[in-house]
């Protein structure tokens, strides 16, 4: 009976690795290739409506591989690369927005008592997990030319006619606001909880004000939290489809409604994918930098934990 | 020392709190309007929430979602729990750097893209092995599996980060072997991690609106596509109702999950005070019994 | 007869760290001994090698009579208690300690009165069904016990049973682990980086330090007589003289430490030959006279600290030599001596520990 042991324990390890890493590499890394190939075909009338890449044919082997819809992508720049560009000018922007509202969101949360802390965590927390299909659609009640904020207006006779907020940069701030606020706030929160009021009253007590403080001590030790939090929101709102879709006008257009309108109402899926392939390009640095910056932080994290637990037990190996 | 919060900090703070509920607050007053236009307040009335039972391409379509979020969200968690396990337990075997690239990428990747990218490859494996035929329920799970598993990961890894080696060693000394030891020790303590990945892929499943369009096919509408169907063509009452239900219901549960762990950790705490100062006690009973 | 425990040879690296280096000790039957050192001296790894959580890279451990090779942790006639408890949380105290036997294919009625009987033996009959969170640390300390003895393993490992207790619980706890090691009969190893803990539970002490075991002794030898300067700095407070044998008679050896020094003489030292003196601070006597003790140093006191049992002094003597010593609290009238003041220091030839080192 020692010693022995079962096959799957034997090669338990293999099949936990195995499992995801295959569904992984079919239902995500393949579709990636699949798409950059894609972008390289022609559309034509049929299903798919595009040509193969390449195959075997009477003549044997065949290729397919053009660069027409990346030319096409320069040609139509102002209806490709412009939406591109709005997209990163609309993402950045929003992030920025939530950052300003963010910032002091958290503040207050982590510095509230223990009680009201778990209350306004809660309020966060509850967008996070509503449909946001469904507070855009909220919003515009809202901002609607006949919606609640006119209609009220109108009523209290601010304004003699409705004011144009839907379709505007306005709209989209707000439904950016309304869509990524909690994923901006929460990392935010994680880096304000862990700040030692301690290091405050220090920096206070060593002569700085209430700006020098924030300004030397605040803001360097939550700028992982300001990073984390950036990343969280611009690299889903560059590729955000419902937001320009129901709240935006024909001047916010983003990449993400363009690829969606090339492939659902143009049918034309290879300058589809060739969008898709700009938005990975766009996305790119973000993304990379996002990893990186996620090792750094685990790794600091690991260096916090091994100082807390030192500070514990002194002097354990 | 506590600082109060600097008032233009305060009403920032408040802003942003009136912008996450403002409108849906509006919104669930209005679905009890009992006008269909949305700007004229004509009385109270639960009449929407009556044609909303009525209206059977809605409930087809919740039915739809949740049997695609429940399922997918199942996937994902069995799949999130071995790849935290692999990145957590497994230090540095083979494959360790593509499964992690594999895994976190799909957190950050664009709806769009993913929605796009899958479509194309279940459109490649059908002409080549001719599975699967055609677009439905299955292709939306199996998207929805693959997104939420590495969401799924992220909240389980977290967990088993801090978990103690020190008491699967106990097991194993105890005479426990693997996977035993899993399932009787690690998995239990780890449940609520489980369950809460469970919830989170379950929560985007069911409101993903742009990789279901994408793979769905002709009669697997879920509930977010019909909903944005009819969202193009203006407000309604009816989806001013179904929204309200929603998120009321989200909200009763979130609410609740919340007071339950506030309520456990508080008791725990008590627990443990009321315990070191049983130390006390203890110690003395013993000086007393012993001759 | 074979020892019931064999330690040979046995060495374990981690990467360049050699924890355990080319270790060998044997250890007898119902005997509970202490693994003594600083952290990281490789005495956890040595426990958790005997466990079966880390491999030995050469060297062999054998278990009466059995070499533990190829016997994995879960089937070794061993158990732990961990340093920090490893009680299964979600777990009642109950299960907690039924989990080995249910392992074991025990039968469920059986397992209750085993179960019942185990927690009578760490007192905490009635508590079955709480939880380890409702338990104090004091409590989780005996269930963590009683679930290591449940299998009744032929061997016990305690990982710094007593660290996490605080300093008064562990007194009493002390006392109470002798007792049931003593009831059961059970080899027990302990480890632990507290010396007065060592020498109250032990009936030997091995002293570890960088992977080798330094000396193995009862705890009184380990204190009186220690092996090296090392042993001797490490147990407790110690003052040391650097000297050279001048002469030698009547079995006292007479020791030019910058001052004179009578020692007893254990064997083994030649006249001319380089000398370290250990003399315990409780050895030394302060008193304003000269005393009648065969060595006595003029003194002054430099430093004193009041610790309420005691006083602790440093003093100067002549050729500006050191001394620490302890002086207990002084009944009656005599009023202890103060700062600054001239006095003798005298201690007993046989209270001189000689060094080679």
């Amino acid at each position: 009976m020692m010693g022995q042991t079962t096959w799957l324990q034997r090669n338990g390890r293999r099949i936990v690795v195995a499992l995801p890493l295959i569904w992984l590499i079919v239902f995500f890394f393949l579709p990636l290739i699949e798409v950059a190939q894609t972008s390289f075909t022609m559309p034509r009338r049929g299903i798919p409506p595009f040509e193969p890449l390449w195959g075997f044919g009477k003549d044997g082997f065949f290729t397919n591989f053009n660069l027409e819809n990346y030319a096409l992508l320069l040609e139509y720049w102002q209806d490709y690369l412009g939406p591109a560009g709005n997209s990163i000018r609309l993402a950045l922007f929003s992030t920025i927005i939530c950052l300003v509202f963010a910032y002091p969101m958290a503040w207050w949360i982590a510095r509230s008592d223990p009680r009201q802390r778990a209350m306004l965590l809660v309020l966060v927390m509850l967008p996070f997990w509503t449909s946001s299909l469904l507070r855009i659609y909220a919003l515009i009640g809202l901002l609607n030319p006949n919606g609640f904020i006119n209609t009220m207006l109108l009523f209290l006779g601010v304004i003699d006619a409705p004011l144009r907020m839907m379709q505007t940069d306005f709209s989209i701030y707000m439904g950016m606001l309304l869509t990524y606020l909690p994923l901006m706030i929460l990392p935010l929160y994680a880096t304000m909880i862990r700040l030692d009021d301690d290091l405050l009253d220090a920096a206070a007590d060593l002569g700085a004000g209430r700006v020098a403080v924030f300004r030397t001590v605040v803001l360097p030790l939550t700028m992982p939290g300001i990073i984390a939090g950036s990343l969280l929101v611009f690299i889903p709102a560059v590729g955000e489809f419902v937001i320009p879709a129901l709240l935006g006008g024909p001047d916010q257009m983003m990449i993400g409604k363009v690829l969606w309108t090339e492939f659902f109402r143009s049918r034309d899926w290879p300058v589809a994918s060739a969008l898709a392939v700009l938005l990975l390009i766009i996305l790119a640095v973000p993304i990379i930098y996002a990893r990186y910056q996620d090792g750094r932080t685990t790794a600091l994290d690991q260096q916090y934990d091994e100082a807390q637990q030192n500070d514990i037990k002194p002097g354990a190996a | 020392m506590r600082r109060p919060l600097a008032w233009p900090a305060l009403i920032l703070g408040v802003l942003g709190f009136g912008i996450l509920y403002v409108p849906v607050i509006v919104m669930i007053i209005y679905s009890f309007n009992s006008s269909r236009l949305v700007s004229v307040w004509a009385g109270f009335s639960t009449k929407w929430y009556g044609a909303l039972l009525q209206n059977e391409q809605i409930l087809e379509a919740l039915g739809k979602s949740l049997w695609v979020a429940v399922s997918a969200a199942t996937i994902s968690t069995v799949f999130g729990v071995l790849i935290a396990l692999a990145f957590v337990r497994f230090g540095n075997f083979r494959f360790r750097l593509a499964l992690s690239a594999l895994a976190s990428t799909p957190l950050v990747m664009p709806e769009v893209v993913t929605g796009l990218s899958l479509l194309l490859l279940f459109i490649g494996m059908e002409g080549l092995f001719g599975w699967p035929s055609g677009r439905g329920i299955d292709t939306i799970i199996i998207a929805h599996a693959t997104f939420g598993m590495c969401f799924a990961a992220v909240v389980v890894q977290a967990r088993l980060r801090d978990f103690d080696m020190s008491i699967e060693e106990a097991a194993a000394d105890l005479g426990a072997r693997q996977p035993y030891i899993f399932f009787s020790i690690t998995l239990p303590v780890i449940a609520p991690a489980v369950v809460a990945a469970w919830l989170l892929a379950f929560t985007l499943s069911f409101d993903d609106l742009v990789i279901a369009s994408f793979v769905s096919g002709p009669g697997s509408s879920t509930l977010p596509i019909v909903i944005f169907s009819k969202v193009r063509l203006g407000v309604t009452p009816e989806i001013n109702a179904l929204a309200t239900i929603m998120i009321l219901l989200v909200a009763a549960s979130v609410v609740t999950a919340s007071l339950i762990i506030y309520h456990n950790s508080r008791t725990r705490r008590r627990a443990l005070e009321q315990t070191a100062a049983g130390d006390e006690i203890t110690v003395v009973g013993q000086k007393e019994s012993q001759p | 007869m074979a020892p019931f425990i064999r330690i040979e040879n046995v060495t374990r690296r981690f990467g360049d760290v050699v924890a355990v280096d080319d270790l060998s000790l044997d250890i007898e039957k119902a005997e509970l001994f202490c693994l003594l050192g600083a952290s990281g001296c490789g005495k956890t790894t040595l426990l958790r090698m005997l466990a079966g959580f880390e491999t030995v890279d050469s060297g062999r451990i054998e278990i009466d009579g059995i070499d533990m090779a190829s016997v994995p942790a879960a089937a070794r006639p061993v158990n732990i208690m961990f340093q920090n408890y490893a009680l299964f949380p979600h777990m009642s105290v109950a299960n907690n300690i039924a989990y080995g036997l249910r392992r074991a294919r025990m039968a469920e009625s059986e397992i209750r009165t085993r179960v019942e009987e185990l927690l009578r033996l760490v007192r905490l009959t009635g508590m079955d069904d709480r939880r380890p969170h409702q338990l104090s640390g004091g409590q989780r300390q005996r269930v963590a016990l009683a679930r290591a003895l449940a299998r009744r393993p032929k061997l016990l490992l305690l990982d710094e049973p007593l660290a996490a207790l605080d300093k008064k619980l562990r007194e009493d706890t002390q006392f109470e682990l002798v007792d049931i090691q003593e009831k059961l009969e059970t080899t027990f190893i302990v480890v632990t980086h507290d010396q007065e803990e060592a020498m109250t539970l032990a009936s030997r002490i091995g002293v570890m330090d960088a992977g080798k075991l330094v000396q193995v002794d009862s705890p009184r030898q380990l204190y009186d007589r220690p092996g090296n300067r090392f042993i001797a700095d490490f147990l407790g407070s110690v003052s040391f003289l650097d000297g050279i044998v001048t002469g030698a008679k009547d079995g006292l050896l007479e020791i030019d430490a910058k001052i004179p020094v009578l020692a007893l003489d254990p064997g083994g030292f030649s006249v001319g030959q380089p000398v370290s003196l250990a003399i315990r601070p409780e050895k030394i006597n302060l008193s304003r006279s000269r005393g009648k003790a065969a060595n006595n140093i003029p003194i002054s006191i430099v430093d004193m600290a009041f610790t309420g049992v005691a006083s602790n002094y440093r003093v100067s003597g002549p050729n500006g030599i050191m001394l620490k010593t302890t002086q207990p609290n002084q009944r009656g009238e005599d009023a202890p001596m103060e700062w600054e003041e001239q006095g003798f220091a005298s201690f007993d030839p046989a209270d001189v520990v000689l060094l080679q080192d």
